[in-house]
């Protein structure tokens, strides 16, 4: 059954999903960044579903894990779309889209395939362990992709204030995410320690993205070489 | 191994990005000018130190905040203390780092007097409407 804090990590996570969606509503931007809102419509759906779930079968139930993994795998495909979705906006000077799009599908076919390949090898339930294996492997591909995103940036001098926060946000989502991942990979006995790590990670993206898209301008520009690191 | 790999290249991600993250919310508040009152509570008028930081944010909770600052600020304060790690560790060894510590950590009060000024200007509305009503 779900504790207190359990209770309170869901809710603040649902609430600031469906804020994404308000707040791009409220600013006519939900077209703009259809991808993204997509994303966390789709993030509301799925919390709701897993909620049900839960009460339904209980949290060690085999149901539970089912519907938690393949729901995970489908969420991270979106968000897999929306990353892409500012690569078309950050290139779309350029009508590169149609390359871009065909790179990304590209890319997660050969991340599909890579995931197949590994857990073919060792697997009976085979189902189960891709989908969790190409969530794997797709967030740490968002993590490089956003990256590079990040490098294309500095690079093209991309100004939009609005655009940098959304792509960096993505960023320390991933890297976060990637991080915990690798983790639980070393010490599987530090999992259950970890169990509030993950969603508290996946209330930050929401946040973040929320907190751009209401406060930050459309026409709000900034100088990204100030923001990196290692000054250019 | 490759877990290792992963997770050491996505810690250095994670802190390339979120320095990046903070300076972006820091860069919209640095072009902005302080009011002579939040100058005069704060000391600051127009560049600020690292020293300002705890004492801004020390004046900031005692103003009610609106939601959507809460989290900026968060942020900052979670960037402020990184800075104080690194300038009490591998700035020691290296000055030029030094001084990029201490021009974030003025920039991070400078933020803090931004969010302030925020802060006082949403607790005067609030006033405003029950005045009203």
């Amino acid at each position: 059954m779900l504790g207190p804090t359990d209770w309170v990590i869901w809710i603040l996570a649902t609430i600031f999903e469906a804020a994404v969606v308000v707040c791009s509503l409220r600013r006519q931007a939900f077209r703009r960044y259809f991808f993204l809102n997509l994303f966390m419509l789709l993030t509301v759906l799925v919390s709701l579903g897993r909620f049900r779930v839960l009460m339904h079968y209980g949290r060690s139930s085999i149901e539970y894990r089912y519907f938690y993994f393949y729901s995970d795998a489908l969420l991270v495909i979106l968000l897999y779309f929306a990353l892409i979705s500012l690569y078309s906006r950050v290139f779309e000077e350029m009508r590169v889209e149609r390359y871009v799009r065909f790179g990304a599908v590209l890319l997660l076919g050969g991340t599909a395939w890579f995931s197949y390949a590994v857990v073919s090898q060792s697997s009976s339930r085979m189902l189960t362990h891709f989908a969790f294996e190409l969530s794997q492997n797709l967030y740490f591909v968002g993590l490089v992709l956003t990256y590079a995103l990040w490098g294309a940036i500095l690079k093209l001098r991309e100004t939009r204030a609005l655009l940098v926060q959304l792509v960096l946000s993505l960023g320390v989502y991933f890297s976060a995410y990637a991080a915990s991942y690798a983790i639980s990979n070393l010490h599987p006995d530090l999992f259950s320690h970890m169990v509030y790590l993950f969603p508290i990670i996946g209330c930050l993206l929401p946040l973040a993205w929320a907190y751009a898209i209401w406060r930050v301008p459309e026409e709000a520009r900034l100088a990204p070489s100030r923001l990196a690191v290692i000054p250019r | 191994m490759m877990a290792a790999i992963i997770l050491v290249c996505s810690i250095i991600l994670l802190l390339q990005f979120f320095v990046s993250y903070c300076r972006s919310l820091i860069a919209a508040s640095s072009k902005r000018a302080l009011s002579p009152e939040v100058q005069d509570v704060t000391g600051i008028s127009k560049t600020a130190t690292g020293e300002d930081f705890a004492r801004v944010m020390q004046i900031l909770q005692l103003c009610p905040e609106p939601p959507e600052d809460r989290k900026s600020i968060r942020a900052i304060g979670a960037y402020f203390r990184l800075l104080n790690l690194l300038r009490s560790t591998v700035a020691r060894m290296a000055p030029s780092m030094r001084t990029w510590t201490d021009s974030e950590r003025g920039h991070c009060a400078y933020f803090a007097a931004v969010a302030l000024e925020r802060r006082i200007s949403f607790s005067r509305d609030m006033l405003a409407q029950q005045m009203d009503s």
